[in-house]
């Protein structure tokens, strides 16, 4: 029997507007009661649906209207107890209730694990084993790859920077315990270690606030729509929308003006910025200045650059290419039921590597294109629904707030005037959550590192 | 032809420290043992540093007196000095080290072996194996005696084909000159165990008239030693110093110079070398921007005066470390009794054993020691030890006994070394312990003290005085918890002795213990003392009380880990049969054939979409058999 309680947000992302977040273990009941308004789940008969409201235990804040649903073991698809919350919200609601359970005390469940524990449990037939573990090894792969796919360069190459930090303290650590008498390397002291776990506690932070995994999964995919007056921006707009649902937000702190649209691409997320701006002047560059644009441009993650098929390239076309280099962007040339006039050798050689979709929006041609070509630049390759990506994304962070967690014990421990080979074992669990989150858990690199850093031996 | 030179539960081959722990440990289970061993006088012989214990192995010395074993009894009736190291760091990387005297040590023990019941030693050179059916029935030595038994343990150290090295001089030979065994690993390798070749090394030693100890630092032992054995009565001796120099920029200009001269850097493929014990001349490679590097000088026994010169072992010509030798502090004019060399031999790949130590190929065949691919005293004891217990209970019935990772230090090493294998000679350091917090020095007595006793080593008497410390232990915790201290003047006197703040408020003595800086001592002084307890008392409670909260954290984990240890493998699983196991995870899997999960899923290449898929795969195989 197992202990622990597992979640996962169990609907396909992008495919209906109600997500389901599910629970599934002894204390998952007890635990939404905790952090649900309405009635108290523990007395509620099995097989029942509640409504209530999901809260945020610390802010007292509401963090989503929900349905709840209660069914108790054994008549369950797992055979424990399991709860299912239905949330309205869309992604970015459904995500902070996944995160607020995760904080509670729930395991983010692997890959296929509802489905194991059903099994485990006798609830599938004895004839299905091989199909649940061909789910176990199809949905680990999908989940290796996509987490893979969406590490972003810059993080992994962070998270190994601050891996090699914590493995250079600890092997010190190290070399003090198992060579007392090794006089190459000074005692490690409680100002060095607390030195150092401020400083990767400083990154980590840092990582949590902007990495660009967190960013996407709480706002979306930063995404501006740019081109000359008159190019179709607008109607890119509002076909993106249409096409995919889209959730308005007003985001707090900012002025009613600027309205963000919310849309799901095939699984991606896009916080389509600065709509409003296009919608009244047609030009973001126009509105407010080449300057400005240039850093709404760069603090953006995908650009979506729309060309008229139907026009020659001109100057202000070539200066946004310049403006947008180095930048994620994908060329939409639009107005293809019209004649070209529109060099596209030159286009081509400017955009690079750079995907490049025709497109017809008034005849809707190319929507699928253009979608594909999104959710490609995301994931690198094309993706079926499901839940990976809520699932990659979610892991990172909670392995990123459990690394915090370490160092933070770590730090208490420092100043609790602890011996250092005691703080160290909350520096070690702290670099093996960092290594999860890249996938390398390989426990033999400390004692590699050990013995190429110092020189050791009798 | 043979004869047949008699009967026995258990036949143990060589008579090293693995050797002797074994021997002792089975006839102690009250299995009629033999050791065999090539030289009598060589029994528990130490070819290297003259020093038991330091961390981790330190924790291992005591480990196997806990389960009742000798090294610890030993070592304590033969030091010439002894030391606790990192008394200035946690409680749970404090180790006890000794200086032995070599000599003394192999009497004390040659003695033991010979007064224990039970157990026959006999001079002898074992060929051959004899093997029915499978299974291993015995030994035949060189001079055609054959021995039966129903369990047979190979400690063979580095002598199976041994062969020494020392630049361009190499000679089959064991450590020391001592006869090298060649038949035996033949053997092996006829009954298809994968072996491998590593190699270690030892320095020369020197004559002490010939150093001059003005030029170096002296090392002194504790004043108030402490043993490894809680067997051992309080004895004061008095202890010799060990001395510190330094190699320099000549040192390392003679080694250089001379580097193609040595047996392990002249070109010739060699088996793997120790990254636990390199030779000088790797240090001067490896980290060539070093301007110095320790060396200890160390007796090797009162009544001799060789010294061991640590941290200058060599493959070396001889002539180049008289070289050497001149160059360093001290040193200059050194006389040179052994030449230091290295010996290359062969090992067992020791993913062939099961965690029992017992080979997965011929059931009755145990290996224990070097010979696993380890390196050290300590490690090829407790090996030993565990070998022997295994053999024994086997015979006599009982359950297999494996400790693990949240046992002891061997049981971390024998996980490793069965799970993992090992790429160079296996060393035990703290690092290697995910639960090191639990594995104390302080506490290897409460880890194992009653399995030794349930198995029939540990002596009713010794057992007695452990239950009686248990319950002072759990007492002291008791009362600790129920007295108040009050913030008077002379309690905050002592706080502010100790550094600490003063008291504001009252506090339970339990919690005011809790604090960092306050020693059991010292709260000692602000309540009414209990003077039925000892020191050893004090310091479980002491330690166990401030720590708590790490402790907790870590039994929180070890239960994890045990779930999955639970989890059962089959020993019929047919891994091909598996759906969906990735092709690395299966052929991982059937060479370590792990006996839990828990097991599994240490091995490297087996992720955790494997272990989901053996789970639900050995699920489906017992609900399969209740159905049928």
């Amino acid at each position: 029997m197992e202990t622990d309680t597992i979640t996962a947000i169990s609907t396909p992302i992008g495919e209906g507007a109600i997500a389901i977040v599910r629970l599934s273990g002894p204390q998952a009941i007890s635990l939404t009661t905790e952090i649900f308004k309405g009635k108290n789940l523990n007395d509620v008969d099995s097989h029942t649906i509640h409504y209530g409201k999901i809260i945020e235990p610390e802010t007292k804040e509401i963090a989503e209207e929900v349905m709840v649903s209660v069914m108790r073991a054994p008549k369950t698809f797992t055979r424990e107890d399991v709860v299912e919350i239905n949330c309205h919200g869309g992604m970015v609601a459904v995500n902070r209730v996944l995160e607020i359970i995760l904080a509670k005390g729930a395991r983010l469940a692997e890959p296929g694990e509802f489905t194991k524990r059903a099994f485990l449990h006798g609830r599938i037939d004895l004839s299905q084993a091989e199909a649940v573990m061909d789910l176990i090894r199809a949905k680990s792969d999908k989940a290796m790859s996509v987490a893979l796919k969406q590490m972003d360069g810059r993080l992994s190459g962070l998270i190994q920077k601050l891996r090699q930090e914590l493995l250079e303290t600890v092997a010190h650590v190290e070399v003090n315990i198992d060579y007392p008498e090794y006089d190459d390397v000074e005692e490690m002291s409680h100002n060095m270690m607390r030195e150092k776990t401020k400083e990767v506690h400083a990154e980590i932070i840092e990582l949590l606030g902007v990495a660009k995994q967190g960013k996407i999964l709480r706002e979306g995919l930063a995404t501006a729509i740019i081109g000359r007056p008159n190019v179709g921006k607008s109607s890119l707009m509002n076909t993106l929308v249409q096409e995919n649902k889209a959730i308005v937000t007003e985001i707090p702190g900012t002025t009613r003006d600027i309205i963000e649209e919310y849309v799901n691409v095939r699984g991606v997320p896009l916080r389509l910025v600065d709509t409003a701006g296009i919608r009244e002047t047609e030009d973001i560059v126009e509105r407010i200045g080449v300057e400005r644009s240039r850093k709404v441009l760069k603090e953006s993650d995908l650009i979506l650059f729309v060309l008229n098929y139907n026009d020659e390239l001109i100057d202000e076309d070539i200066m946004l290419f310049d403006a947008i280099d180095g930048l994620e962007y994908i060329v939409i040339i639009n107005k293809t039921d019209l004649d070209q006039k529109l060099d596209m050798d030159k286009v081509r050689k400017l955009a690079g590597n750079k995907p490049i979709v025709t497109t017809s929006l008034i005849e809707e041609e190319g929507i699928d294109e253009l979608e594909k070509a999104i959710a490609d630049t995301f994931f690198a390759g094309e993706i079926d629904t499901g839940d990976m990506t809520y699932v990659s994304n979610i892991r990172h962070i909670q392995l990123l707030k459990q690394a915090k967690q370490g160092l933070e014990d770590a730090m208490e421990g420092i100043e609790l005037g602890m011996p250092l080979d005691i703080v160290q074992i909350d520096v070690t669990r702290t670099w093996e959550f960092l290594g999860e989150i890249i996938g390398d858990t390989a426990s033999d690199s400390l004692i590699d590192q050990l013995f190429s850093q110092f020189c050791l031996g009798k | 032809m043979t004869f047949d030179a008699g009967k026995y539960d258990v036949i143990v081959i060589g008579a090293g420290h693995a050797g002797v722990e074994a021997g002792f440990a089975a006839a102690r289970m009250g299995a009629k043992t033999l050791m065999l061993t090539l030289n009598l006088d060589m029994i528990a012989f130490m070819p290297c540093n003259p020093s038991i214990g330091g961390p981790a192995k330190g924790i291992v010395v005591r480990e196997i007196d806990a389960l009742g074993g000798i090294m610890g009894k030993v070592i304590d009736k033969s030091y010439i000095q002894m030391r606790m190291l990192n008394t200035g760091k946690g409680p749970a990387v404090q180790a006890l080290r000794a200086q032995a005297d070599k000599p003394v040590y192999m009497k004390e023990m040659k003695r033991l072996m010979e007064n224990e019941e039970n157990l026959t030693i006999r001079q002898g050179m074992v060929d051959e194996l004899i093997i029915e059916d499978g299974i291993c029935k015995g030994v035949v030595t060189e001079s055609k005696a054959a021995y039966y038994a129903d369990a047979v343990i190979v400690t063979t150290g580095t002598f199976m084909r041994g062969k020494v090295l020392m630049g361009h001089l190499e000679y089959e030979s064991g450590p020391n000159n001592q006869r090298v065994s060649v038949n035996l690993s033949k053997n092996l390798e006829d009954l298809g165990f994968e072996i491998t070749r590593f190699k270690t090394g030892t320095p020369p030693r020197v004559n002490s008239h010939s150093v001059d100890y003005s030029k170096t630092e002296i090392q002194p032992g504790d004043e108030n030693p402490k043993y490894f054995s809680h067997d051992t009565a309080e004895q004061m001796v008095e202890q010799l110093p060990c001395w510190l120099t330094y190699t320099n920029e000549f040192t390392h200009g003679v080694i250089n110079n001379n580097l193609g001269l040595s047996a392990m850097y002249s070109g010739a493929k060699r088996g793997t070398g120790a990254r636990y014990c390199p030779s000088i001349e790797d240090k001067i490679v490896r980290f060539n921007d070093k301007p110095r590097h320790q060396i200890f000088l160390e007796p090797e026994g009162r009544d001799t005066e060789e010294v061991y010169v640590q941290g200058l072992s060599t493959s070396l010509p001889e002539s180049v470390q008289h070289e050497m030798l001149k160059t360093i502090p001290g040193l200059e004019n050194a006389q040179i009794m052994r030449p230091g060399y290295a010996i290359e031999y062969d090992v067992i790949v020791p993913t062939q054993l099961w965690p029992t130590l017992e080979t997965k190929k011929i059931p009755g065949l145990y290996t224990a020691g070097q010979i696993n691919g380890t390196s050290g005293y300590e490690e090829a004891a407790g090996q030993g030890m565990m070998a022997g217990i295994n053999a024994a209970a086997k015979i006599i019935g009982k359950d297999p006994v494996i400790l693990d990772r949240s046992q002891a230090y061997i049981g971390v090493m024998i996980d490793d070394l069965v799970t993992k294998g090992t790429n160079d000679p296996y060393r035990l350091l703290t690092s290697r312990a995910e639960y090191r917090l639990l594995l104390r020095h302080d506490n290897a007595d409460m880890r194992l003290t009653e399995l030794g006793y349930d198995l029939g080593i540990v002596s009713d008497d010794r057992y007695n005085k452990f239950v009686e410390k248990k319950q002072f232990v759990e007492g002291e915790k008791k009362r600790l918890r129920k007295i108040v201290i009050k913030p008077t003047d002379e309690v905050n006197e002592v706080m502010e002795e100790a550094g600490a703040t003063r008291l504001k408020e009252a506090i339970k003595a339990y919690d005011l213990l809790k604090r960092p800086e306050l020693s059991y001592d010292i709260v000692d002084r602000m309540i009414e003392s209990n003077s039925e307890i000892d020191s050893e008392v004090k310091e479980q409670v002491g330690i166990q009380i401030k720590y708590e909260g790490y402790i907790k954290k870590a039994n929180e984990q070890v239960d994890r880990m045990l779930k999955m240890e639970d989890k059962k493998v089959p020993a019929d699983i047919d891994y091909d049969d598996i759906h969906g196991l990735a092709t690395e995870a299966v052929e991982k899997l059937k060479k370590v054939r792990p006996l839990s999960v828990g097991q599994a899923s240490r091995i490297s290449g087996v992720n955790p979409a494997d272990i989901s898929i053996l789970l639900v795969y050995i699920q489906h195989g017992s609900i399969a058999r209740i159905a049928n």
